[in-house]
């Protein structure tokens, strides 16, 4: 351990502080709350690429593992341990949150330039990111699960951050009750964890939760129905994984965040919220692939991650194919992707899984912001049927979406999304279980592809649709214009990181793989031969072919001839109305849940207030009837009887009052016979009174 | 009668006289003449107590004569300067109709 | 001596009645001069007779002039024989009965008083002056004191107001 861990705490410190400043600026502070949390986050980088550094300098055979524990809190023999963790897993996430972020922070001083609360949402951002980095080193769970919820905070707060608009403050509500409902199986795994084991802390030299002794003895125990306690705990964290990582069925939240502004759909797309539960699987990935002794093939809990996010990645696919946001179309297919980065951890292990979450990073932030920057440059428009042809109007723009799009959808070989992709399918192909995940994510490969390109040609391609003006430059002549270089910059910088990951982890040179995973530590030497193999080649000849089956389709379907007329049914519509009336519905979940789970809570707080409303309220309206009468009775005994009394009591004592006052005539002779009786007085009294 | 009690009831009517003087005269130098005969009648006690008390405490008696004539010829000044006073301002030396002496 | 004594006591006692009683202001100032003499007579026959001759000097000489000349000062055009006295006469009769009964009474009743024991001796003016002027110091200085105040808040209470004060005065 040397002295980068042990200031590798000031990496989530710095940016909370900073969102702790930027809170107490005045509003028009907009230059210093920029460079404030732009300068915390920059710094954070800078440690967090020493932390790689640290991580990469010492190679250990099962891999460099550096804790800090420190009692924060101590009750009879429980102690709450705080502190970090600095292991690959961490150090390629706190790099990854740390760029990706930074290049959003700096990308939004372009796109926030006109917002009045410009401070504000620095100040998010920077609780936002400060809280993923936290979550990121968390040495235990509940210290995790206090940065999750402080994510869940941030996340609420940006996606509304427009609350004046109905749908945001809609959207934030909706983002943190769902995230809410998986958080309760999250606390509940992690309170019986706690209970099994006696410890949160992951890693404590020998005793964490996470270490051989304490997984062994939970994989030992079965719960009920075959189920190991491991697995039960695995299942109850896995929803809330699943909760922040938008899995179905809790998917629900996602697209809607799109409410927020584009850099906060960048940030928790990419970087931050939705990578927490993909992270936090990998972090607990011990306890999830723990089987009982004896028991061969993957743990009951790994087979449900992996079914969960194989079926998440194609169901998210179809949704996307049938939409019209811009925004929205990217969510759905975020929630796609994290369903195959799911789908790897299930599959591959923390290494594959990972891997597709680091480039996905890249990528999906680069479109985001790309769609940012179309947005910014048409005025606010996200339906893709009235954009078309800004490639002329916006060519960088247009240049690294492509760039974007193509990772995304997984064009060979030179994208990083290509080679993630390939990595799961890998994994998937070799899965002892099932073959079904495999061909679940061939299918969703496919989708990925098709709906991009749906995408491209509506956005970029065509005729401009936004206007009445039509022909060449309708677009110019609408105003639609490049964004401004704060804003471009990151997005050719992002458009290198997406392009650039990817060759870190193909099977010639798995190089982040074996970083992140020691069990692949044998394949760090490059070997362009492994590329070469069959099994490997047919793959990628399968995916190859799927990625060109769905770009030609989409191009087939779309490209051929020049959409015109924003209002013209799309081309799948035509052929398949009904499926893709059902697809636009997002196969109805949300009626769904709005038919079930919200009318049933409707129903009971319908039941809730007519009991309210009658028995309760009868109850009420009786005590208070009972209470208003013997305040009426009290009133009348008091005016009555009491006072009655009391007045005459009073009069009495006023009128003979007034009598002795009578006495005091200010005559002097009257007050000299005074004089004189009372010395009469008490001469008799000295005399004959006894008082000699 | 012995000639202590002689002096003694003849103190005691003219205390008598002066007190009736003082209550029922309206005018108010007279009632100040009534409580001087009372102040007299009090110094012919204490000399008849001097004279035939039956003690050995030498001159005390006429010692308290003589300041209680002072003390009476300092009241009667002020007095008399305060019923000049009240003349003055309500044209009257009537002690019935002094009637302000209250609250 | 016994006679005088009788003399002097009905002198003293019929004189004050008449001050008292009588409706011209001026007979009740000589009959009050009658009074102090004839008490100042009665101290000499107690064998006080420093003490009579203040008395003769002080109330005689000097008090009863102030009042004589407080009653030409304060003298009102007509005076109404009713206005003599205050209402209820009786009242302050009776009061005044009761206090001297009682008076009277307590010295018949009392067995305590000395009977027929030795006159004290008379003293001197000069043991007189002395006990005043050694033991007596502090109460002479006291009244000095007095009577110097006393001429003081006179003066102050008889001075004539200023006209711009007097104007406002209430006239009856």
């Amino acid at each position: 351990m040397n002295g980068v861990v042990h200031q590798l705490w000031l990496v989530p410190v710095l940016p909370l502080l900073a969102a702790g400043v930027l809170a107490l600026l005045p509003r028009r502070a907009r230059r210093v709350a920029a460079g404030l949390a732009i300068g915390a986050l920059a710094v954070s980088l800078v440690l967090a690429l020493a932390a790689l550094a640290a991580t990469r300098a010492a190679p250990e055979p099962e891999g460099f593992r550096a804790v800090v524990n420190f009692p924060w809190l101590a009750w009879g023999e429980h102690t709450l341990m705080l502190g970090w963790v600095l292991d690959p897993l961490a150090a390629a996430m706190l790099v990854m949150v740390c760029l990706v972020g930074l290049l959003i922070f700096i990308y939004s001083v372009g796109y926030m330039a006109g917002d009045e609360n410009f401070t504000r949402f620095f100040c998010f951002l920077s609780l936002f990111a400060g809280a993923m980095l936290a979550v990121v080193m968390a040495n235990s769970l509940l210290l995790l699960f206090i940065a999750w919820e402080l994510v869940g905070l941030a996340s609420y707060l940006l996606i509304g951050f427009w609350y004046q608009k109905p749908a945001a403050a809609a959207a934030a509500k909706k983002a943190f009750l769902t995230t809410r409902v998986g958080d309760l199986g999250l606390f509940a795994g992690m309170l019986w964890l706690y209970a099994a084991t006696g410890t949160l802390v992951f890693y404590d030299e020998g005793r964490g939760c996470l270490e051989a002794s304490a997984v062994n003895t939970l994989a030992g125990r079965t719960v009920t129905a075959g189920l190991t306690l491991s697995a039960v705990i695995s299942l109850l964290v896995l929803l809330g994984a699943a909760g922040k990582s938008g899995q179905f069925p809790l998917h629900v939240w996602l697209p809607d965040a799109m409410e927020g502004p584009t850099p906060v759909s960048a940030l928790i797309h990419a970087a931050t919220m939705v990578a927490a539960g993909v992270f936090l699987v990998a972090r607990m990935f011990p306890l999830f692939a723990a089987v009982p002794p004896g028991a061969t093939g993957p743990s009951p809990a790994l087979q449900a991650v992996a079914w969960l996010g194989a079926g998440t990645a194609v169901f998210a696919a179809l949704i996307a194919v049938a939409q019209t946001d811009l925004k929205r179309i990217l969510a759905y297919s975020t929630v796609s992707q994290l369903g195959y980065m799911f789908l790897g951890l299930g599959v591959g292990g923390v290494a594959v899984g990972m891997f597709h979450l680091l480039t996905h990073a890249g990528f999906k932030a680069l479109l985001f912001l790309g769609a940012g920057s179309v947005i910014h440059g048409c005025h606010g428009e996200q339906d893709i049927r009235r954009l078309g042809g800004l490639w002329r109007a916006q060519p960088i723009t247009f240049a690294t979406y492509a760039v974007g799009m193509m990772a995304l959808a997984g064009v060979p070989l030179l994208f990083s999304g290509f080679w993630s992709k390939e990595e799961i399918l890998h994994g998937a192909l070799g899965w002892p279980v099932s073959r079904g995940p495999f061909w679940l994510g061939v299918a969703g490969a496919l989708l990925t592809a098709f709906y991009m390109t749906r995408q491209m040609v509506f956005v970029f391609f065509g005729p401009y649709r936004g206007a009445a003006a039509a022909g060449r430059d309708a677009a110019a002549a609408d105003g639609v214009h490049e964004s401004p270089p704060v804003m471009t910059v990151p997005l050719v910088l992002l458009a290198v990181g997406a392009v650039v990951p990817g060759f870190f982890g193909t099977p010639a040179w798995p190089a982040l793989q074996a970083y992140l995973d020691p069990a692949h530590a044998m394949h760090l030497a490059p070997d362009l031969r492994r590329l070469f193999s069959a099994e490997v080649l047919k793959l990628m000849a399968l995916s190859t072919a799927v990625v060109l089956a769905g770009l030609g389709l989409g191009w087939w379907l779309y490209g051929r001839r020049p959409i015109t007329d924003p209002a013209a049914p799309d081309a799948l519509e035509l052929a398949q109305p009904g499926l893709f009336r059902l697809l636009r519905e997002k196969f109805r979940v949300d009626e769904f849940y709005a038919a079930t789970v919200v009318r049933w809570h409707a129903a009971w707080a319908g039941w809730g207030d007519l009991l309210d409303r009658w028995l309760w309220g009868g109850l009420v309206w009786l005590v208070q009837g009972l209470a208003l009468g013997l305040a009426w009775v009290s009133r009348l005994v008091d005016e009555f009887a009491v006072n009655g009394g009391f007045d005459a009591a009073c009069a009495r004592l006023v009128r003979s009052g007034r009598r002795v006052a009578g006495l005091s005539t200010g005559r002097l002779p009257g007050y000299l016979r005074g004089v004189a009786a009372g010395a009469l007085a008490l001469g008799l009294l000295l005399l004959w009174g006894g008082c000699r | 009668m012995s000639p202590l009690e002689r002096y003694l009831i003849v103190a005691a009517l003219l205390f008598g006289v002066g007190l009736a003087g003082a209550l029922t005269r309206r005018n108010a130098i007279l009632a100040l003449a009534g409580i001087e005969l009372m102040l007299t009648a009090v110094n012919l006690n204490l000399i008849a107590f001097w004279r035939h008390g039956g003690h050995d405490a030498g001159a005390a008696g006429q010692v308290f004569v003589l300041f209680v004539i002072a003390v009476a010829a300092a009241e009667t000044a002020v007095g008399l300067a305060l019923i000049i006073a009240l003349f003055r301002h309500r044209r009257t030396v009537h002690l019935d109709e002094a009637d302000q002496l209250r609250g | 001596m016994e006679t005088a004594f009788q003399l002097l006591a009905a002198g003293v006692l019929v004189a004050a009645v008449a001050a008292m009683s009588l409706r011209q202001l001026v007979h009740c100032a000589l009959c009050l001069v009658a009074v102090f003499a004839a008490a100042a007579g009665l101290f000499l026959t107690l064998g006080a007779e420093f003490l009579a001759f203040a008395q003769v000097l002080v109330y005689v000489g000097a008090i009863s002039i102030l009042i004589v000349f407080a009653m030409l000062l304060t003298r009102t055009r007509a005076v109404d024989p009713a206005d003599l006295s205050v209402r209820p006469r009786a009242l302050g009769i009776m009061v005044a009965g009761a206090v001297t009964g009682l008076v009277v009474a307590a010295v018949l009743a009392s067995g305590a008083l000395p009977d027929k024991t030795a006159a004290t001796p008379a003293v001197p003016v000069r043991e007189l002056g002395r006990e005043l002027m050694t033991q007596q110091v502090p109460a002479l200085l006291a009244v000095g004191l007095l009577l110097t105040a006393a001429l003081i808040g006179a003066v102050v209470l008889a001075l004539r107001e200023p006209p711009a004060a007097t104007g406002k005065e209430p006239r009856p």
